[in-house]
């Protein structure tokens, strides 16, 4: 299958300019392939946070490169690499960051009125369905303050995929939520990866999370220590 | 942009009581700025009007002559400046009035009513049963004349002056003009009864007028005359007249504009520091929209708007809380101070509230443009 996103020995470095540098990632190699399920996982401070924000454009690597579908997004401007993320990466976090102030169905359209396109009812009607698939339809009108954990997480899965994004990155999706809802948010990943071809990659530090995907990367001091697909 | 409004708006009532806390501050500040301003603009019209609305803003004379052709001089000064509101020519002499043993100098002025009345408006001020000394040798007299001279409407009072001899006078009205000075010396009466007792023919001693813009006497209008006018005629503005009158206006003015600029200077301060905070209790929204691609001049248009709305809402609520202390001022206060409250003036107030919570929005907007996703997601 077609690579979607490579890294090429990526390093990371935080306060470069100061007496004490940190280096967090060593030359890290890594292929994404398209509509992959991949998990990375690591102990805390093993960069794989540092990882995702760089994979995520929201982060620069020091020296490296990140190729997305054979382009590089060195080059890219600021503003460049924000319409790059709308367009093409969806996210989920861990602290679920919906728009309090807003509601579901709002929340979900979010990154689509960012891109600055009008609202049409093509839009309206793939937002509704997203909200369906996520089991939320009832609750599209309800502001994200009174949903429950688990919801809001499940509007921040739908919101990840209105902009019909290439990859889907999730940072520690279920770390606040329960066993039982853990399961089912990760069964929705899985189904909305099968239905829609989006590439998945999750962070999570959960061995047994990691277990359900196709392909796990373990981190370790910065650099990849085990790659196993199954 | 229209985002970045709906954010902004959704932003602002989330917050209700810290929206409305803002919007208070800024309402509070543009009232006092409309209150101090239609306060003081009002006594400013007041003093200037009691002090000059009712005598001759710019007046020309010749230096101990009388002014002959003086029609073809008023035609000439008439036009050429288009601030002259009307202008009237005066003949004024002087001796005294006698009534049996009272005995008192006076001011004898000749006016053509038909222009004169506009400047020095003597229809207000004629008391109940007076009229208008339209024909030769009528008069009509300051209000105190009646009681020093024990005379009244429809008496003959006897004129005396040592150079032109006597003239009776037929007494056909008295005026208040509420100035001891006028009240007790003048006798005003047609231009022909003076020219008629000076005998010089058809002259006149001044020519006078009132002004559209007061305080373009001195340097637009005065010299819009000279340019027109032989040099020889000689021109007093009530400006040159009334210098300390004029310092004192200028002091109001200066003090209402202090008020004025730490009112605002309060104002922004009250939401800059309001708004970064709001920066702040947002980065969560902030750090997610980034996540999701916006833009960071769309980021920092939230906080504009949110500034412009804030100030729009203040602006509104000011206008109407300031106008409603005036109402109450006057109202209440049991002075008669004249509130000058103009359209103009609280559009000026509600723009310069607006512009400056833009102003107070600035660092926060650009705040927010420079916070950092990975900071944000991180914290939680």
């Amino acid at each position: 299958m077609a690579s979607i996103l490579s890294l090429r020995k990526v390093c990371k470095t935080y306060g470069e300019n100061t007496k004490n540098p940190t280096k967090v990632l060593f030359d890290v190699d890594l292929e994404f392939e398209e509509s992959s399920f991949n998990a990375i996982i690591g102990q805390s401070g093993s960069g794989k946070s540092t990882l995702l924000n760089i994979v995520g454009s929201l982060d620069r690597p020091t020296t490296g490169d990140i190729l997305f579908k054979n382009e590089s997004l060195a080059s890219l401007s600021k503003n460049d690499l924000a319409a790059f993320r709308n367009r093409s990466l969806g996210f989920i976090f861990q602290f679920h960051y919906l728009l309090p102030e807003f509601t579901a169905l709002e929340n979900v359209l979010m990154p689509y009125r960012i891109s600055k396109q009008p609202i049409t009812d093509e839009v309206l009607e793939r937002a509704n369905e997203l909200l369906d698939i996520v089991g939320l339809g009832n609750f599209k009108n309800k502001l994200a303050t009174n949903l429950s954990g688990g919801q809001q997480q499940r509007v921040a899965i739908a919101r990840s995929l209105i902009n019909n994004p290439a990859i889907v990155l999730a940072d520690e999706p279920t770390g606040n939520l329960d066993s039982d809802t853990t399961e089912k948010v990760y069964e929705l990943l899985r189904e909305i990866n099968q239905k829609f071809k989006t590439t998945y990659i999750i962070i999570t530090h959960d061995r047994t999370v990691a277990e359900k995907t196709d392909r796990v990367i373990e981190i370790k001091d910065g650099r990849v220590y085990l790659d196993i697909s199954k | 942009m229209k985002l970045a409004f709906q954010i902004a708006k959704r932003f602002l009532l989330a917050s209700k009581r810290q929206t409305l806390v803002i919007v208070l501050g800024i309402a509070v500040g543009v009232s006092v700025q409309v209150f101090i301003g239609a306060l003081i603009s009002g006594l400013q019209t007041s003093l200037v009007n009691t002090t000059i609305g009712s005598r001759s803003q710019i007046t020309i004379s010749l230096e101990d002559e009388y002014i002959s052709d003086y029609q073809n001089l008023v035609t000439l000064i008439d036009n050429s400046s288009d601030n002259i509101k009307v202008i009237s020519p005066t003949l004024t002499s002087n001796g005294s009035l006698i009534n049996g043993d009272a005995s008192e100098s006076i001011l004898l002025r000749g006016f053509d009513f038909s222009t004169a009345d506009e400047i020095y408006k003597f229809e207000e001020k004629f008391i109940p049963g007076s009229e208008f000394p339209n024909a030769l040798n009528e008069v009509a007299l300051g209000l105190n004349l009646r009681e020093n001279l024990g005379i009244d409407i429809g008496d003959d009072v006897e004129f005396l002056s040592g150079i032109y001899g006597n003239q009776t006078f037929k007494v056909v009205g008295f005026f208040d003009f509420g100035v001891n000075e006028i009240n007790n010396t003048w006798v005003i009466t047609g231009l022909d009864t003076v020219q008629n007792i000076i005998d010089e023919g058809n002259v006149v001693s001044n020519i006078e007028m009132q002004l559209n813009e007061v305080f373009d006497a001195e340097e637009v209008t005065k010299l819009e005359i000279e340019n027109e006018i032989s040099d020889e005629f000689k021109i007093t503005t009530w400006i040159s007249e009334n210098e300390s009158l004029l310092s004192g206006l200028q002091g109001q003015s200066i003090s209402s504009l202090m008020i004025q600029i730490f009112v605002i200077v309060s104002v922004v301060l009250g939401i800059s520091s309001t708004l970064a905070i709001t920066v702040l209790q947002k980065s969560k929204q902030l750090g997610i929209l980034k996540a999701m691609g916006i833009q960071d001049g769309d980021a920092s248009l939230i906080f504009l708007f949110e500034g412009m709305l804030l100030g729009v809402f203040g602006a509104i609520l000011g206008i109407l809380l300031g106008v409603g202390l005036l109402y109450a001022f006057t109202t209440f206060s049991g002075t008669d101070i004249p509130i000058s409250i103009n359209a103009g003036f609280l559009a000026l107030s509600a723009g310069i509230a607006i512009a400056a919570s833009m102003i107070a929005a600035l660092s926060p907007a650009i705040k927010s443009s420079k916070l950092s996703v990975i900071e944000v997601i991180r914290n939680g």
